[in-house]
């Protein structure tokens, strides 16, 4: 087993029992950092996979501002277990049922695929010269455009948290 | 490494993020869990792009552009549904998505 191998267990087991932790845990908060776990070990997986610019922009997006404001606005409204709403049980399993056949069904329709394999060679294909330079080379609409959503969703946040 | 490792890995975390959103009854929670999903997402086309990348292809690096337009995507989705959700706890003092029913009507 090489050691590549091994590092992609760990993180992998890590991030399995984190996002399990985010879906079974009865405190909210105790989910958020669950969640960031998750986001970290992914981003692990990232700089293994050569998208070292791609594992930043995840740390400080993610895990800095996005869980940021998720702790943000659950320490606003003051969650806590005895507050959590309760679902009915059969609920439950309904969903963790359909969760498991979707997961079967897309294990069984994927395990046979043939595809190339994942080399131990680095490429220096996620460094963030080679990304930007195919940023503004071919995907410079979408980028501009993008921007264009970031201030409509910051103006659509103001205007709907406004008191009225 | 086999590609598949990587495949099996984001059906798993996308199948979470499924389970939660049907279990789960709050909006938070809720939303966390779609977070997963794009998140498994995310990790499958970046495996993606090493696997080209690998094989040879000089425009592999395009997975990785639209890992970085889902995760700005995702960044303005969290803002507006954060907003929402405040309000929506600010006028019922609950974040139980069974309130909104009420819509309904």
């Amino acid at each position: 087993m090489s050691i590549q191998q091994i590092i992609f267990m760990v993180l992998s087991v890590i991030a399995l029992v984190s996002a399990l932790g985010v879906v079974l845990s009865k405190n909210p908060v105790t989910s958020v950092l669950c969640l960031i776990v998750t986001f970290f070990t992914i981003a692990g997986h990232y700089i293994m996979l050569n998208a070292q610019f791609l594992a930043v922009v995840h740390i400080i997006v993610y895990a800095g501002a996005i869980m940021v404001l998720f702790l943000y606005v659950m320490m606003l409204m003051n969650l806590n277990a005895e507050l959590e709403p309760q679902k009915r049980n059969w609920l439950k399993y309904a969903g963790a049922i359909s969760g498991g056949a979707l997961l079967v069904v897309l294990v069984a329709a994927l395990r046979d695929a043939s595809m190339p394999a994942i080399g131990t060679a680095s490429t220096d294909i996620g460094l963030i010269k080679n990304l930007g330079q195919m940023l503004f080379k071919q995907y410079v609409v979408p980028f501009e455009v993008s921007s264009i959503l970031f201030l409509s969703a910051m103006v659509g946040a103001v205007v709907i948290g406004k008191k009225d | 490494m086999p590609v598949q490792y990587y495949i099996f890995l984001s059906i798993a975390l996308f199948c979470i993020g499924v389970m939660g959103v049907l279990m789960r009854r709050n909006a938070i929670i809720i939303f966390m869990c779609i977070e997963l999903m794009l998140n498994a997402v995310n990790l499958l086309l970046v495996s993606f792009s090493k696997m080209w990348a690998d094989a040879g292809r000089v425009d592999a690096g395009s997975a990785q552009l639209f890992v970085f337009f889902i995760m700005v995507v995702a960044a303005a989705e969290v803002a507006v549904g954060l907003a929402i959700i405040t309000m929506v706890y600010r006028n019922t003092h609950s974040v139980d998505i069974n309130i909104l029913n009420r819509l309904k009507n």
